[in-house]
């Protein structure tokens, strides 16, 4: 492994944390009238940061030449995982913008929200990239008090109460992340993931599950996972539109990925295949069989990214037993992170539509939201030849061949389940009524990330060959 | 070619569902492209010739997705080229009498040129991932057919159960795939190298589960019993067109799916589950037979007569699988299979176009509430009788020369297949009744007044019906192109 010092290899992440000093800055002595500037100002350091992450994508390098894997400063690694989570997280929040602008626009607090999207995204980022348990815990707290400050921007007591139950929630993982962290090295001997797959070989298996489980339990709270999952209905039902549409996609990107590399390096004397597979079981099973009775948009479409979860943590728990598990995960992150994105684009495109039959009419009168909304949808259940099917038959094969085909068929009798909620929410699009009006960047942001997910499903032999055959780094 | 003939009607749905069109241009263009693609796959049965040593004519390969071996991989033999040409008849059938659709024609059109794709598509697949693509795509399609054009109170009720169920069975069908994938070596998705590699062959207790998979997939989509609740609320609610491409097309995915996929790739689970398939087969065909006898709705005993009649097809598939009869018998069964799938497509897309007129003059079903009507329509009538009939295997029309080849085949194999000779009695049964209930006698209750069919309902039944006259009298048509192949798939499950 090559160690580089290079703040330069960390250019992505210069530019989001430059972009949202700029942002917070430019809005402090912005009129109110003039927020947009700062909008701009985000935006440009967001096209930066992707610029620089798809230059620095290490697909081509590391294939033809060179290591697989390089570290910068001992603690951020820099391979096929880390480039499509920056590419993925910056596009993300690029689409969170677009689709929020609409609600955002001319509102007190503007600016503080871009700069907050931007930290989170930042936070996200490093949450994926880190190979050193302080690292990790570092990134933790940027990517997660974001999320509080985002979730109680609204000034209504739904978004009070979610706000607090996120924060709570959050302190307690933060202090169960801390605790296993030092549990975790205490045992091993350093912080580094090198250190912990050689110091925790011989440990006593107890401790290291322990001090493993806990730090997991920080990471699942971040993506919104069994058992740490309760806030993520509540907050997205009580947040503005865009701060529940960055909630559900952006720091899952991040702690699963996060949640891949610590298994990856964790002794077999544990198996956490079978853990994690658990985990991921009940989390699909809980939050589909939750999201059946939801009639409130925003709530089942919280719970349905819960249930994305459970999808997600299949190729986490095969990471150590078959080189698909990576490249799956991936390809599901950016597939799933497009089409969730979809979804609440079409949301904000609809700001009056709480319930889902608020939702009538809206095939009639806007088709090509509807269409958006369906393919969506379909997506989320994951029918050809969109975004989340890619991932799925990625991640079933994965799991399969990592011997978890139990868990296989659990995700299969998941997804007809999930079909049923999903379904209710697009049947009430095509019945006759009276929609509410419709915002315009929020319609774009919803047609683009419909072709998005389209583009992914139909490109798919492109997102595969970015992903690669990668083991993590 | 094979692409531009599964993409044309594709292009047109989407052209037609950008553009605003008028009505009349919409319906018109439905047909024009439907006629255009059955032209084209008519250049394509002209210009075909059975491929050397089992392989695919009109093969057409391009990169997809790489890194899992997975292609758009299409292609056809003698087994999927008879599909097609059903797929492109039937759907240019509907699309003649689609011109009287009044309730949002133009979406109407696309939404059945995109379904037509699908349809197109799977039977002209040689990849399993383009094969389930087309397979989920033609249910989401066939789902907001019924649930958008559906007449029912129920329509979207049934519409719902449709896609739960098939839906259930496509992940079925998904996970059998994975398991083939996963077991070849090295993994692939192409259906000819799954096929020539049969990777499950040694593996009995995988290869059962992964059969188990694609027959529970493929029995649910067929349908068989105990999978086939879905199918008549389905029926019932659905458009004189929707059901007609639902039994006519639709259904012959499954068995299609046997025959393309499960049968050839794991011939030694398929031998395994063959009496197995051959007991659904006929369990199928005497309670389809029976249930349809019991109903009073004309349109639930047409969709009951389906079940029976596929049933005859998995019969004959299972049959197939018993290495105990001789080649040539089983061979006949396979043929039989494939000609019974186009004999139903033709003579029950009749029977359900012919069941819409009566929807739409009256808005009821109920056999009861009519009677004479050869009197006030005998156009009607004269053309219920003859698809009555054919349907219930009188020579001349090709349900007879596809039971016969099923039974002699199946019989051939095994004596059990005898078990389902009353099945066919009592189709006769169950049609003279409903000859008898709807045709005969003096005008009574909804037959006084009832105006007979128009050309645009007459056109595209007597169009079928004279299709499957033309294979009854000249069976050698079909047969020639059906027989080399079902010869190769004998010999792939006899491995």
């Amino acid at each position: 492994m090559m160690m580089e010092q290079s703040p330069l290899a960390l250019l992505p992440e210069l530019c989001l944390l430059a972009g949202a000093v700029a942002t917070l800055l430019a809005g402090s002595f912005l009129p109110r009238q003039r927020q947009w500037v700062a909008r701009l100002i985000a935006v440009t350091a967001l096209l930066a940061a992707a610029v620089s992450a798809a230059l620095a994508f290490p697909g081509g390098r590391s294939r033809d030449f060179g290591p697989p894997a390089e570290t910068v400063f001992g603690a951020f690694v820099l391979d096929t995982a880390t480039g499509v989570t920056r590419l993925v997280v910056v596009a993300a929040v690029l689409l969170v913008i677009g689709l929020g602008v609409d609600e955002l626009a001319g509102t007190a607090r503007e600016s503080e929200t871009y700069a907050l999207l931007l930290l989170g995204g930042l936070g996200a980022i490093v949450l994926a990239a880190t190979d050193d348990l302080l690292v990790l815990a570092v990134a933790f707290l940027l990517a997660s008090i974001p999320v509080y400050a985002l979730v109680g921007m609204v000034r209504s007591p739904g978004a009070a109460e979610a706000a607090l139950k996120t924060y709570l929630l959050g302190a307690l993982s933060g202090i169960l992340l801390l605790l296993g962290a030092t549990v975790l090295s205490g045992i091993a001997g350093g912080t580094a993931y090198v250190d912990l797959a050689t110091g925790l070989a011989a440990a006593p298996a107890a401790a290291v599950a322990v001090g493993a489980l806990a730090v997991l339990a920080g990471l699942l709270f971040e993506a919104g996972g069994v058992p740490l999952h309760q806030w993520v209905p509540d907050a997205t039902q009580g947040a503005g539109t865009a701060a529940a549409a960055f909630l559900t996609t952006v720091p899952k990107v991040g702690a699963l990925v996060a949640a891949a590399r610590l298994v990856d390096v964790l002794p077999g004397a544990l198996s956490w295949p079978l853990l994690v597979g658990l985990l991921a079981a009940a989390t699909m099973t809980l939050a589909n069989l939750a999201a059946l009775a939801q009639t409130d948009a925003r709530r089942l479409l919280g719970w349905s990214t819960v249930s994305q979860v459970g999808y997600l943590l299949m190729p986490v728990a095969v990471v150590t037993s078959t080189s698909a598990a990576t490249p799956a995960l991936l390809v599901y992150l950016a597939g799933y992170a497009v089409t969730n994105l979809t979804a609440f684009a079409v949301l904000a495109a609809v700001p009056g539509a709480r319930s889902l039959t608020d939702f009538r009419g809206l095939a009639r009168q806007r088709p090509w939201l509807a269409a958006a909304l369906g393919i969506s949808l379909l997506s989320l259940v994951g029918t050809p030849p969109t975004a989340v099917f890619l991932g799925k038959l990625t991640v079933f094969t994965a799991a399969w061949d990592g011997g978890l085909a139990w868990l296989v068929v659990v995700a299969a009798l998941n997804t007809l389940v999930s079909l049923f909620y999903y379904l209710r929410w697009l049947v009430e699009a095509f019945r006759p009524g009276e929609p509410a009006p419709t915002a315009g960047w929020a319609h774009g942001a919803a047609l683009a990330g419909a072709l998005g997910v389209l583009a992914v499903g139909l490109g798919a032999g492109l997102v595969t060959a970015l992903t690669g055959d990668g083991t993590l780094g | 070619m094979l692409s531009s003939i599964i993409f044309l009607p594709l292009v047109a749905a989407a052209l037609l569902a950008v553009l605003r069109v008028p009505d009349r241009v919409a319906r018109w263009t439905w047909i024009a492209v439907t006629t255009a693609d059955l032209a084209l796959v008519g250049v394509l049965i002209a210009r075909y010739e059975t491929p050397a040593d089992g392989g695919l004519a009109f093969e057409e390969r391009a990169r997809w997705i790489p890194s899992v071996n997975s292609s758009w991989h299409v292609g056809v033999d003698g087994l999927s080229v008879p599909l097609l040409a059903l797929t492109a008849v039937v759907f240019c059938a509907c699309a003649v009498y689609g011109l009287r659709e009044d309730r949002r024609p133009r979406q109407h059109a696309a939404l059945f040129l995109a379904l037509q794709t699908t349809c197109l598509g799977l039977f002209a697949a040689q990849d399993l991932i383009v094969f389930f693509l087309f397979f989920d795509l033609s249910i989401v399609g066939m789902y907001a057919a019924i649930a958008g054009w559906g007449h029912g109170r129920e329509a979207g009720r049934s519409a719902l159960q449709f896609f739960l169920y098939t839906f259930l069975g496509s992940l079925a069908l998904l996970l059998g795939f994975i398991g083939l994938y996963l077991a070849a070596d090295p993994h692939t998705f192409d259906i000819p190298e799954l096929i020539a590699a049969a990777p499950l062959q040694d593996h009995p207790v995988a290869g059962g589960f992964v059969l188990a998979a694609l027959l529970v997939g493929l029995a649910v989509k067929t349908p068989t019993i105990p999978f086939h609740t879905w199918l008549p609320p389905a029926h019932t609610d659905a458009s004189a067109i929707g059901s007609a491409v639902l039994a006519a097309v639709l259904l012959k995915m499954g068995t299609y799916g046997f025959v393309r996929i499960a049968m050839p790739a794991l011939p030694d689970a398929w031998r395994g589950a063959a009496w197995v398939v051959l007991a659904v087969g006929i369990a199928s065909v005497l309670y389809g037979a029976l249930v349809a006898l019991a109903q009073t709705d004309v349109k639930r005993m047409i969709a009951y007569t389906s079940i029976n009649h596929m049933g005859y097809v998995v019969m004959a598939v299972g049959a197939a699988g018993l290495l105990g009869g001789g080649t040539a018998a089983r061979e006949l069964a396979v043929t039989g299979a494939v000609t019974q799938m186009v004999s139903h497509g033709l003579l029950t897309g009749a029977l359900f176009l012919l069941a819409g007129v009566l929807h739409d003059r009256t808005g009821s079903y109920a056999m009861r509430d009519y009677g004479g009507l050869a009197r006030t329509a005998p156009l009607w009538s004269g053309l219920f009788a003859v698809a009555a009939f054919g349907s219930l295997g009188i020579p001349a029309f090709s349900g007879f020369i596809a039971e016969f080849q099923v039974f002699a085949g199946s019989i051939g194999t095994t004596a059990w297949a005898a078990i389902a000779l009353p099945g066919i009695l009592i189709t006769a049964a169950l049609f003279l009744r409903a000859l008898q209930l709807l045709v005969t006698g003096l005008p009574g209750g909804r037959s006084i007044s009832f105006s007979d069919v128009r050309a645009v309902e007459a056109v595209p039944v007597t169009g079928l019906l004279l299709l499957s006259l033309a294979i009854g009298v000249l069976p050698w048509l079909l047969l020639d192109l059906i027989t080399p192949a079902s010869a190769v798939l004998v010999d792939l499950v006899g491995r």
